[in-house]
């Protein structure tokens, strides 16, 4: 739909209106902001290890605009972080998580975001019953549950959306296809032409989107979440794009993958090709792009002051939130270990 | 008072619960209009319909995951696993998922979700299905882990259970299931978890077990009886919470003390309760604290399965050795 470079496929017509895509390349480069700023904080020992969204954007951004905070529900995997801001967990929260924070890192009370899943695949069958036991409770809510490709080489995958096909779950399974998972490329995670297509398999419609294309991903995203939302049942969407920066701060791309190959994904960078459609419509420029850039980068800084300033975690917070009645022994533990720390 | 065998207590107790909490569902394989394969769920999807009684595809992760999300839901689901063998394709979601949801939430979110799964040797059926894998779980913390032994209790610790707002692995006695009957009374009633249960007062020796072993246990202790040695028979009906109290007590009494499970013996639940002996109470021991387990070799076919298990012999054994030192 809008394609690499900056102009609309000949009578391709989003349902994103011109002001809505002012909003989408506020959060796009909001995301990548943050992303250029945690890993540098990442080199300087300050912030825990993190995997950049870099590239992915428009797939990140465009779900997550589809989705409608005050009564949808966002599962993460982890490469989503500005989708669940978006949703309306906060950026210091978040940010919190990955200095280690416990009880600033909770996701506040309201806010329909379950936490990050560093387990691959493990959030979808958990997203499958969210949505399935929204229904039974006579809710209007649609899930929209992250994974990406080598994900769904994970069980978890296989039994999630077989499942969510049985109970017609309100669901929206969101694949981010990067490329990579770590340094095992795409063409080694599956045979399969499209990952879309497995969705024939669990009895629901699957499509394949440019996911570099916010207009295109937002479009796909809206039509899901609607059919999810009208009784439908779910959907597979694949959202195509590249990973343009490592996995995560501990990984080093260098040893597998082809410079030229990278080369030639940031010809399709997701922010760029907006920053020029915007620009042919007069809605974009230069001194625009520097002036958000600086509220941007004011807004990530507070959040991650914020969040570096929240409460340290004590030695028995190692205890916190176990359980709701702790067994007896596990109190006695606690009991010893404040009483060694001298807390 | 009405008499009911495990399968039959275990029915009632989820009726009951189905019936005055309409969050409560059951989902698992066959538990619709088959009742299960031991017929623990009969009757409930005529009374309580398809929505709440749920027939899944043939897939323990999913069963165990959706679970999860369901109580995120605000649904309170309980999920049958065919058998405990069989968790082991669900293990992930069961043990690290449900188990660490509040902690990684930082408690934001809790799972009130009961598993249910039958186990143990004794029915001569195939392979996997008659494996003793309860301590598995218990290294895996924030999972309470329940093992009733008679039709009391299992209705009692299962009611309990589905209103924890934590999840538990609730471990049924496949062998005890129409074992006998015993009084259960109709309407709602719990046992607390955490509170162990002397099933037999003796003097001599102490008997430690839990679910089918407690039956073997009391069968040891009337042989015993007749050779002179009065046994108690201490039933520990939950591993996770455990209590060490009464435990303790129960074997500083006696001063002598028999572990007999089904699991194999090393690294079996008896060796961490040998262990919390040895820490608490041993100069109370007038004998080194015992074992009788299963082997330590896989479950064989049931032609053999009477060799693997602890025997009454070999539980007999081990307490006349117990008593001469």
């Amino acid at each position: 739909m809008l394609l690499p470079d900056g102009t609309i496929a000949a009578g391709a017509k989003s349902r994103m209106e011109e002001e809505f895509l002012l909003e989408a390349l506020r959060w796009m480069m909001k995301s990548r902001l943050y992303d250029q700023r945690v890993i540098a904080l990442q080199r300087q020992g300050q912030f825990g290890v993190f995997s950049p969204g870099t590239g992915q954007e428009a797939s990140i951004i465009g779900s997550a605009m589809a989705v409608d905070p005050s009564r949808d529900w966002m599962v993460p995997q982890y490469r989503e972080l500005m989708a669940t801001v978006h949703h309306g967990l906060p950026l210091e929260v978040i940010s919190a998580q990955y200095l280690g924070k416990i009880a600033p890192a909770r996701i506040p009370d309201g806010v329909k975001v379950l936490p990050t899943q560093v387990s691959i695949a493990a959030q979808l069958p958990q997203a499958t019953g969210l949505a399935w036991g929204l229904r039974l409770r006579g809710e209007d809510s649609v899930v929209i549950a992250y994974v990406g490709e080598g994900g769904s080489s994970e069980g978890d995958f296989h039994e999630a959306l077989n499942l969510a096909g049985v109970v017609h779950a309100p669901i929206v399974f969101f694949l981010q296809n990067n490329q990579w998972a770590i340094s095992t490329s795409r063409r080694v995670q599956s045979a399969t032409q499209s990952f879309a297509l497995r969705a024939a398999g669990y009895g629901f419609e699957g499509v394949e989107v440019d996911g570099n294309d916010v207009m295109a991903v937002y479009d796909a995203a809206c039509d899901a979440v609607e059919r999810a939302r009208n009784g439908g049942g779910p959907s597979l969407i694949e959202a195509v794009t590249y990973r343009m920066s490592f996995h995560n701060t501990t990984d080093n791309p260098s040893r597998y993958q082809d410079p030229k190959e990278f080369e030639e994904a940031r010809t399709r960078d997701p922010i760029e090709r907006v920053q020029k459609y915007l620009a042919g419509l007069g809605l974009w420029d230069g001194k625009r792009e520097t002036a958000l850039t600086e509220e941007l980068r004011e807004e990530n800084e507070h959040a991650l002051k914020h969040a570096a300033g929240a409460a340290a975690p004590r030695p028995e917070d190692v205890f916190a939130n176990v359980y709701g009645d702790p067994p007896p022994r596990v109190l006695r533990q606690r009991a010893e270990l404040v009483d060694r720390s001298g807390v | 008072m009405p008499e009911r065998n495990v399968v039959e207590a275990i029915n009632n107790a989820l009726a009951d619960e189905m019936e005055s909490d309409p969050r409560v569902m059951v989902l698992g394989l066959d538990v619709g209009k088959l009742g299960g394969v031991f017929r623990t769920t009969s009757g409930l999807v005529e009374r309580f319909g398809t929505d709440r009684v749920v027939d899944t595809p043939l897939a323990e992760a999913s069963i165990i995951g959706a679970s999860l999300g369901l109580a995120l839901a605000g649904m309170v689901p309980v999920a049958e696993i065919q058998f405990l063998g069989f968790t082991a394709q669900g293990f992930h979601q069961l043990g690290p998922q449900l188990g660490k949801y509040r902690q990684r939430s930082r408690g934001r979110y809790h799972c009130q979700v009961t598993v249910r799964a039958p186990f143990g040797g004794g029915i001569r059926s195939p392979e996997f299905h008659s494996d003793a894998v309860e301590a598995q779980f218990v290294q895996s913390p924030g999972i309470k882990i329940v093992m009733p032994s008679n039709p009391y209790d299992a209705k009692g610790l299962l009611i309990e259970a589905i209103r924890d707002p934590d999840p538990v692995l609730y471990c049924e006695p496949d062998r005890l299931y129409r074992a006998g009957r015993a009084e259960v009374p109709d309407g709602s009633y719990t046992v607390a978890f955490g509170k162990a249960a002397v099933a037999r007062e003796g003097k001599d020796v102490t008997l430690v077990a839990w679910s089918a072993a407690v039956e073997l246990c009391l069968r040891a202790a009337g042989k015993l009886a007749d050779e002179g040695v009065s046994a108690t028979v201490l039933d520990l009906r939950t591993l996770v919470p455990l209590d060490v109290e009464t435990l303790c007590a129960q074997v500083v009494k006696t001063g002598r003390c028999v572990i007999v499970h089904e699991a194999p013996l090393s690294a079996g639940f008896g060796a961490e309760i040998s262990a919390t002996l040895m820490e608490e109470v041993f100069y109370d021991l007038d004998a080194p604290v015992a074992r009788v387990g299963a082997f330590d070799v896989p479950f064989p076919a049931a032609s053999l399965e009477d060799y693997y298990l602890p025997s009454l012999d070999r539980v007999l054994v081990a307490v006349r050795r117990t008593m001469q030192s």
